[in-house]
């Protein structure tokens, strides 16, 4: 391998991606929207939930016993509704996701110490939102009857056999965006190794430019080093950016090693790479290593790899294909080190992975890029 | 200097060339002539070293192409028949990824682009993104770099093609400057007014050889005559001539009636038929056969013997 050449590739490489709008799009801004979006937009914790009380009993009791929700920071009351007309109406045109309807004997039930039932209506139509929101309510309403309970004097003399207490470790505030921008920098190295590379030697065979190439002494290990380079430079650039935006903009601090995060970063970004150039060198047509990218790299990764969709709740045979996705192990290692201060031996398996996959890639490239038109 | 053995190569069942043997002598230009998809592209690729040799041999001095591929390609120049440089790139910086590519010193880099850029005319549009170079100037920027390296056998795939006759006639003085510094150049084209420009030719038709030797050798080949006339009514004449028995063929070209006939035919039969039309001829002579000429009469005469082509 001469340097001398390999540099004289990156070099050109370079001049493509910056005179080329596209590459510095991809390069640059998309990342910079993706963390803006997942950050402020593409939060799973449920706030706000809109709800709405039908109160038959309008009572002190009931008044109390619906603050406890609008006060929770959870739900965010629509106002009281006067029939079940109301009600239908309200949950059908989407003003509400909830409607507790309290019973026209709740206090005095309550205060008889009877079993008291409250109903609720949910909008079932966002499954999730909705079990979600259901998990608050039952909560909610948990802790009210824990307050009776105690406040009850004849039932204060009683101590509960068992309570549990529960610690959330490493994300305290279980604030999704803490999980979502690590796992983030995967995704948007992707898009620079794995999108962006798959045009790389695709390009040269479709404008004819390789012919001309392959008459010269390169060889392929030069063109493929010399050629990701740049992008392996872009993705780091791009690492810092959102470490720093991801502490600036959204609190979400690094607490493990940052040199470790680097390395491993970087491990994965060249196995990416390596995917990236293998489709661009077997495809020889931009729009082909393109879709081929999308689908086998990109899209696997979004989905199957615990970013966004935890694993655990996948069919079976859908969790044998994720020990597949590298950006599943990546994300692992990332949220590791993100939040839980992993030092290597933790994470070591992971990255053996990722070491493997990286060195079959790039095997793969080299046998692949063939110095022939045919 | 260059010889190619019995190579062949299919595509699929596609026999794009048909065991050819060629032999290509030290510092000459040597034209490739035939028309399209007659294998011009495919022999120079394998020539090349770019493409794979379903059988037979390329020797650079007696060294097989199949087996020393990278040390043949050191002292090649190829220029493929589209512009194959990058469009993004300026002239300089199209020459420099070539210049580093091929590792020239820094100490000779200077001087060698200096007279690239001179002979090639190309000084002053150096800045100038190639997409925005002008045909002419894109075949002289891609001649600049597949001579970065001074190599010493040049293949050139249809260079002059889609190249206006100026730039053209530009272009072969510059191959000439090469030749006297002892550049062997394989250059291919369909145009037969260029192989008389060659040193020595090679006519290919459908992937076989049909002749080769030099360009004044070519014409003894031709059996039979060609007349150029102007006549009173031109498409007139060459409807009732073509049908004459002994006119091999007939074209107008230009201004003129062009009359290939057979070694035999008496030329006053031509006048004899124009008389009995009413048509006057204002102007008559027997001239050399083109290479064009001898091009279609050799097709058509290896057409003719099909069976001979099975027992060789």
């Amino acid at each position: 391998m001469n340097f001398k050449r390999l540099v004289a590739i990156s070099r050109k490489e370079f001049i493509h991606i910056r005179r080329d709008t596209r590459s510095l799009l991809f390069s640059f801004l998309i990342p910079f929207v993706l963390l803006l979006l997942f950050g402020y937009a593409l939060s799973l914790d449920i706030k706000n939930i809109p709800f709405s009380v039908l109160d038959y009993n309008d009572s002190a009791a009931s008044r109390e016993f619906v603050s406890g929700f609008s006060q929770s920071g959870y739900f965010d009351l629509k106002g009281y509704l006067n029939s079940e007309a109301e009600l239908k109406n309200t949950i059908d045109s989407g003003k509400s996701l909830a409607v507790i309807v309290i019973p026209p004997d709740f206090e005095k039930n309550l205060k008889a110490s009877n079993k008291v039932t409250v109903q609720t209506i949910i909008d079932g139509t966002n499954s999730n939102k909705a079990s979600i929101a259901l998990g608050y309510i039952n909560a909610i309403s948990q802790s009210y009857s824990a307050r009776i309970f105690t406040e009850d004097k004849v039932l204060k003399e009683m101590k509960a056999p068992l309570s549990s207490e529960i610690r959330v470790w490493y994300n305290e505030k279980l604030d999704s965006r803490n999980f979502i921008i690590p796992g983030l920098i995967a995704i948007i190295m992707l898009i620079i190794a794995s999108l962006l590379t798959s045009q790389v030697i695709s390009r040269e065979w479709e404008n004819g430019t390789m012919e001309q190439l392959i008459v010269s002494p390169v060889k392929p290990i030069e063109l493929i080093f010399g050629k990701l380079l740049p992008y392996f430079i872009i993705g780091m650039i791009d690492l810092s950016v959102i470490i720093i935006l991801g502490k600036t903009l959204f609190k979400v601090y690094l607490r493990g090693n940052i040199l470790l995060l680097f390395v491993l970063s970087s491990l994965f970004m060249i196995g990416a790479l390596g995917m990236g150039i293998t489709i661009s060198i077997i495809a020889k047509s931009q729009v082909v290593s393109y879709q081929l990218a999308l689908l086998t790299s990109f899209l696997p990764s979004y989905i199957l790899s615990g970013l966004v969709f935890p694993i655990s709740s996948m069919p079976k045979i859908i969790q044998y294909i994720t020990y597949l996705v590298p950006a599943k192990y990546f994300i692992i290692i990332l949220r590791g080190i993100y939040l839980k201060a992993n030092t290597f031996f933790i994470l070591a398996m992971d990255v053996l992975y990722l070491g493997v996959f990286a060195l079959l890639m790039f095997i793969i490239a080299n046998f692949r890029l063939v110095k022939k038109l045919d | 200097m260059i010889e190619i053995k019995n190579l062949t190569k299919d595509f699929n069942s596609l026999k794009a060339i048909d065991n050819l043997s060629l032999k290509v002598p030290e510092n000459e230009i040597f034209g490739l002539i035939g028309p399209d998809g007659s294998g011009k592209t495919t022999l120079m690729r394998m020539l090349a070293g770019i493409m794979n040799l379903t059988a037979g041999d390329i020797l650079y001095k007696d060294k097989s192409i199949a087996k020393n591929t990278e040390e043949i390609k050191a002292f090649l120049g190829y220029m493929p028949q589209k512009f194959s440089l990058y469009g993004d790139l300026s002239v300089i910086e199209n020459i420099n990824f070539y210049a580093d590519i091929y590792l020239v010193p820094k100490k000779e880099r200077a001087e060698t682009i200096k007279k690239l850029l001179s002979f090639s005319n190309l000084s002053d549009f150096k800045d100038r993104p190639a997409d925005k170079l002008s045909g002419g100037m894109k075949q002289k920027l891609g001649l600049s770099c597949a001579l970065i390296h001074k190599p010493r056998i040049l293949l050139l795939d249809e260079p002059t093609n889609g190249v206006d006759p100026l730039s053209r006639r530009e272009f072969w003085n510059i191959l000439y400057d090469l030749k006297t510094q002892g550049v062997t150049i394989l250059i291919s084209t369909p145009y037969m007014d260029e192989a008389a420009r060659c040193d020595g030719i090679a006519l290919i038709d459908k992937g076989k050889l049909v002749f080769t030797g030099s360009p004044k050798k070519i014409r003894e080949e031709y059996a039979g005559n060609v007349i150029e006339m102007i006549t009173s009514d031109n498409i007139l004449a060459f409807e009732a001539v073509s049908v004459l028995e002994g006119v091999s063929d007939a074209s107008i070209v230009g201004e003129v009636l062009h009359i290939n006939t057979a070694i035999d035919f008496p030329p006053e039969t031509i006048n004899n038929k124009l008389r009995e039309i009413s048509i006057s001829i204002i102007d008559k002579k027997s001239i050399e056969p083109t290479i064009e000429d001898v091009y279609i009469y050799l097709t058509k005469e290896r057409q003719k013997l099909p069976s001979e082509d099975h027992k060789k």
